[in-house]
């Protein structure tokens, strides 16, 4: 009965909660060890200096990434010297979605000359503890004595199509408050964005 | 019919079906409706008996496409039982012509297409549904007494069945 009960309540959280597992602003976020287009394994841990992280979910295959390679790396140009580097990470399934397997990460970054690392979440079991649902996925982590904690999630600005036209530059805005000990405005927005390839 | 079919295509300049697609029979003239969220909102709403299912989705979205089929035949099948379904789609402008109408005329797209195009995603993601995170395929059905949101793709058995539960 107990199996009974709890094979239903994983059923229901499965099916009905996906949107809204994972991390929320104010929790946690646990560490990871994954490898990068290097070939290096990295971790929060590693980064002995940052203040936090700009943690990204993204890929090669999905327009809305592509759309925002530039600004991600922009990003991490602005932050990383600041304390807040950028780490991306590509949660989907290259069996699914091949345009995003390791050697197609490499050379995309290679391509885009991107400046930080893009790590590969193969056993996809790092998206879901972040609740990532799509990409790109932002999630901003301070680095507190309590462990590195979520600041922000959401996206990146709100503007996907024209880098000129953007009116909010949410995660600049959260970093930058975050820099200044100020509080989030706007801790956690929405945009479209491409389903995780499972 | 036929004459008129071949009126329509003689007066327009319809861009060539893409490699990709198999079908190019059924070339007509498509004149898409673009809107911005003020304007969509008129489609997810009714004080109708009808049922609407409005699936949000883009030619890029390959779950989206997979499941594109499922929503057509349920159109289909479900016109007579008062069930209409609505297809947004969420592409970019610049590939409207090259890859939208394409898609479109190559799977001979019965159900009414509506693009939206609003850049300001955060603030009308949650007028649709408050649950929803962005990503797509999602989908919502509703009638004048019920709405249910769904951030996921589906197959025909699973859409039948949510169907089937608001012709109750």
């Amino acid at each position: 009965m107990y199996k009974l009960k709890t094979l239903v309540i994983a059923l229901l959280i499965s099916t009905v909660g996906m949107a809204q597992s994972g991390y929320k602003v104010g929790d946690i976020a646990t560490d990871f060890k994954l490898e990068n287009i290097d070939g290096k394994m990295v971790s929060l841990s590693d980064y002995v200096q940052a203040k936090g992280f700009i943690i990204i979910f993204t890929c090669n295959t999905c327009p809305f990434s592509v759309a925002y390679e530039d600004r991600i790396n922009a990003l991490n140009k602005k932050y990383e010297s600041k304390g807040y580097p950028v780490i991306a990470i590509m949660p989907n399934n290259p069996e699914t979605s091949p345009g995003d397997s390791m050697e197609a990460m490499q050379a995309r970054a290679k391509a885009k000359g991107f400046s930080f690392p893009y790590l590969m979440d193969k056993n996809q079991e790092v998206y879901p503890q972040y609740g990532a649902s799509r990409t790109p996925h932002v999630y901003v982590l301070e680095k507190t004595n309590k462990g590195n904690q979520v600041k922000y999630i959401g996206a990146i600005d709100d503007n996907y199509q024209h880098p000129d036209s953007v009116n909010q530059k949410y995660v600049e805005h959260a970093v930058d408050a975050l820099l200044a000990g100020k509080p989030i405005k706007e801790a956690h927005t929405r945009a479209i964005g491409c389903t995780i390839k499972i | 019919m036929i004459l008129l079919v071949f009126l329509m295509l003689s007066c327009k300049n319809e861009t060539k079906v893409e490699a990709t697609f198999t079908s190019n029979t059924n070339d007509e003239v498509i004149e898409l409706e673009i809107v911005d969220f003020s304007g969509l909102e008129k489609y997810l709403t009714t004080t109708t008996e009808k049922t609407y299912v409005v699936n949000f989705w883009a030619t890029w979205c390959a779950p989206c496409i997979k499941e594109l089929p499922y929503f057509e035949d349920l159109n289909k099948n479900y016109s007579d039982k008062n069930v209409e379904v609505i297809l947004v789609s969420l592409d970019f402008p610049h590939v409207y012509e090259t890859k939208l109408k394409p898609f479109i005329t190559a799977n001979n797209i019965k159900s009414k297409v509506v693009v939206l195009n609003d850049m300001d995603s955060n603030s009308w993601i949650p007028k649709v549904d408050e649950s929803w995170s962005g990503a797509i395929p999602a989908t919502l059905i509703f009638n004048n007494q019920t709405r249910k949101f769904f951030e996921k793709p589906f197959t025909y058995k699973e859409l039948e069945y949510e169907i089937n539960q608001f012709l109750k």
